[in-house]
């Protein structure tokens, strides 16, 4: 579905991605795993058209989508819950889960995906007037998360979703994002929280400042004792 | 002396609970008062003017009719001080060719009245889409190309595309300045005062426009990705939001309704001439600080504030005073509230 090949990166006079491989295949859950600074985040935004690529490529359903546009990445099928969750702090609720299918026309479509958002996240139905501002850090994870499934996602790219949460909210977060994949949707999740990370996930690559190092069976990273030694506390 | 006091207090108390967040929540909860309290603070506020005027002995009629001309002076400023937050709150430039574009407006206003011998209304369609093409390409060829450097360099094209607008003018249409003709003639007696007809087209028309553009921002799909960009520029982009276009969108809106400004202008202050929009395009900027910079209910109080008081200031004191009390409540502003009437000190939640 996703497949990454010799992708590089440069901020200025940083080289930040210096050779990313990666595939993800349809309706698998692949995990991204690596220590601060190792590149995950740029990755997840060369793949969006946030950060220009100075080489490599990187096609999504068999279309080559290097370098293409942001705005045109989204209703190809791709959609991005940024590091930080990002939701828009001074709308509401309602109005940045409509952000999230600000790609579509579809408006029946939209009102039964907001449903199904709400479905999947009742706190946030709760709260759909109130100003994403005012939520909660659990509360505006979901928001994120649930603006990123607006546009309908084939493939959904997940950015440190456990990121500042507490260890009851991190397991709800990722029984939903085990929820999401068995709906359908294919995900590439970018994890600190390795062990949590590969215990959900089918496949699994290491990145270690810019480059993919390993990669295997989530199972088979879990076991690896490099993997064990760098990401996992021994 | 007492009564002016109670009544200076009862002002006081308005100001305070129109202000105070904390309370309008815990008011605004209670469905009985949720609806009478704008119109219950409104009249409470009337009650303490009327009450101020009777004290000091003031001519009422007379202090009504300034109030109405501060209003509709007002307008001009808000409908100016619109654009400037809008662009702000997108692109973070206070772009300074902005009073230009308001110029621009008013001489489309005119050569349609004049040469094409059009109506009102017409007229005040041309001159807004005047002033919006001419918005769109300065962004298109002046500060687009500079999205990624500092914002000095940004402000420095601002300024320059200021005084180029400026200058083109003076070519244009010479430096002489052009006289409206007149358009409405009417004035009418409200409350046994007589009001021009034209001041109430103004407010008029300015009320319309800003209910327009609350529906446009809050419940349009454009509108709406304008309200994401300037919040999360990055956010905005995974939405898929292709920012170069809500850009050129905000400066379509923006400077339509300086055009407006512009004609609207024309038709009580019926002089025009190139640099007419040095100092308004100062105030509204004022105006657009006072309300809370990128905030665009702020932008319409602010100018309403500035031309109020300006007209107030002419009216009562000096006209010599006029130009110094928008620059006076700025630097008040800027002492007591930095963000604005209607800012928010900024939070983050990590
Ligand atoms: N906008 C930027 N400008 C310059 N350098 C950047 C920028 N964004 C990231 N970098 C650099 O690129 C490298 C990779 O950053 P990235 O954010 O992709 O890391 P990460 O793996 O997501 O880290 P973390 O786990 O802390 O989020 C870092 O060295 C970082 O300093
Ligand atoms: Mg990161």
């Amino acid at each position: 579905m996703l497949r990454i090949e010799d992708l590089h990166v440069y901020y200025g006079g940083i080289h930040a991605l210096k050779g990313i491989n990666l595939t993800v295949a349809q309706s698998q859950i692949v995990a991204l795993i690596g220590a601060n600074g190792a590149g995950k985040s740029t990755t997840l935004n060369s793949i969006c058209g946030i950060v220009r690529v100075e080489s490599g490529t990187i096609e999504f359903l068999g279309k080559n989508i290097t370098n293409v546009p942001s705005h045109h990445i989204v209703s190809m099928g791709l959609s991005q819950v940024p590091e930080g969750r990002k939701v828009f702090p001074a709308m509401t609720v309602n109005e940045n889960l409509l952000m999230g299918a600000y790609s579509r026309r579809d408006r029946a479509g939209v009102r039964e995906d907001l449903e199904r958002v709400f479905a999947l996240f009742p706190r946030l139905k709760e709260r759909r007037n109130q100003t994403a501002g005012t939520l909660s850090g659990g509360e505006q994870q979901m928001l994120a998360i649930g603006r990123g499934l607006m546009s309908r996602p084939k493939l959904l790219l997940l950015d440190e979703p456990s990121m500042g949460l507490a260890p009851l909210l991190v397991q709800e977060i990722f029984r939903i994002i085990k929820e999401i994949n068995g709906q359908g949707t294919t995900i590439l999740l970018v994890e600190q929280n390795a062990n949590m990370a590969l215990s959900i996930a089918d496949y699994g690559y290491v990145l270690e400042t810019g480059k993919t190092v390993i990669q295997g069976p989530a199972r088979d990273l879990a076991q690896n004792e490099d993997v064990r030694a760098a990401y996992l506390g021994g | 002396m007492s009564r002016v006091v109670a009544s200076l207090l009862l002002c006081a108390v308005c100001i305070l609970l129109a202000l105070l967040r904390k309370y309008r929540t815990h008011v605004v909860s209670n469905p009985a008062l949720k609806y009478s309290y704008y119109p219950a603070l409104i009249l409470l506020a009337a009650l303490g003017i009327n009450y101020l005027l009777t004290a000091l002995g003031a001519n009422k009629v007379y202090t009504f009719q300034q109030a109405v001309y501060g209003l509709s002076l007002g307008s001009v400023y808000a409908l100016i001080a619109l654009g400037y937050t809008m662009v702000y709150g997108i692109i973070r430039l206070i772009n300074f060719a902005h009073g230009d574009i308001y110029m621009v407006g008013a001489y489309a206003g005119y050569y349609a009245v004049t040469v094409m011998h059009l109506p009102f209304v017409p007229a005040l369609v041309i001159a807004m889409v005047a002033s919006s093409v001419l918005g769109v390409l300065i962004e298109r060829i002046a500060y687009k190309p500079l999205r990624n450097s500092p914002r000095i360099t940004l402000l420095i094209t601002a300024i320059g595309m200021s005084l180029l607008l400026e200058n083109v003018g003076q070519k244009l249409f010479t430096s002489t300045p052009r006289t409206y003709p007149t358009i409405f003639k009417a004035s009418y007696e409200v409350f046994g005062v007589s009001v021009d007809q034209s001041r109430i087209i103004i407010f008029a028309v300015t009320v319309l426009l800003m209910i327009g553009l609350q529906y446009f921002v809050n419940y349009t799909k454009p509108g709406m990705a304008m309200r994401a960009l300037s919040q999360d520029r990055d956010a905005a982009r995974l939405m898929g939001i292709n920012v170069d276009r809500v850009i050129s969108v905000t400066f379509a809106v923006g400077s339509a309704l300086a055009g407006a400004a512009g004609i609207l202008v024309g038709i009580v202050y019926p002089q025009i001439k190139p640099t007419m929009g040095i100092m308004p395009g100062l105030k509204a900027f004022v105006a657009a600080v006072i309300g809370g910079i990128g905030i665009i209910p702020g932008a319409m109080l602010g100018g309403m504030i500035i031309g109020v008081s300006e007209n107030f200031v002419t009216a009562y004191i000096s006209s010599s005073w006029r130009d110094a009390i928008a620059f006076g409540l700025l630097i008040l502003i800027l002492l007591v509230k930095p963000s604005g009437l209607l800012g928010k000190s900024v939070r983050e939640k990590v």
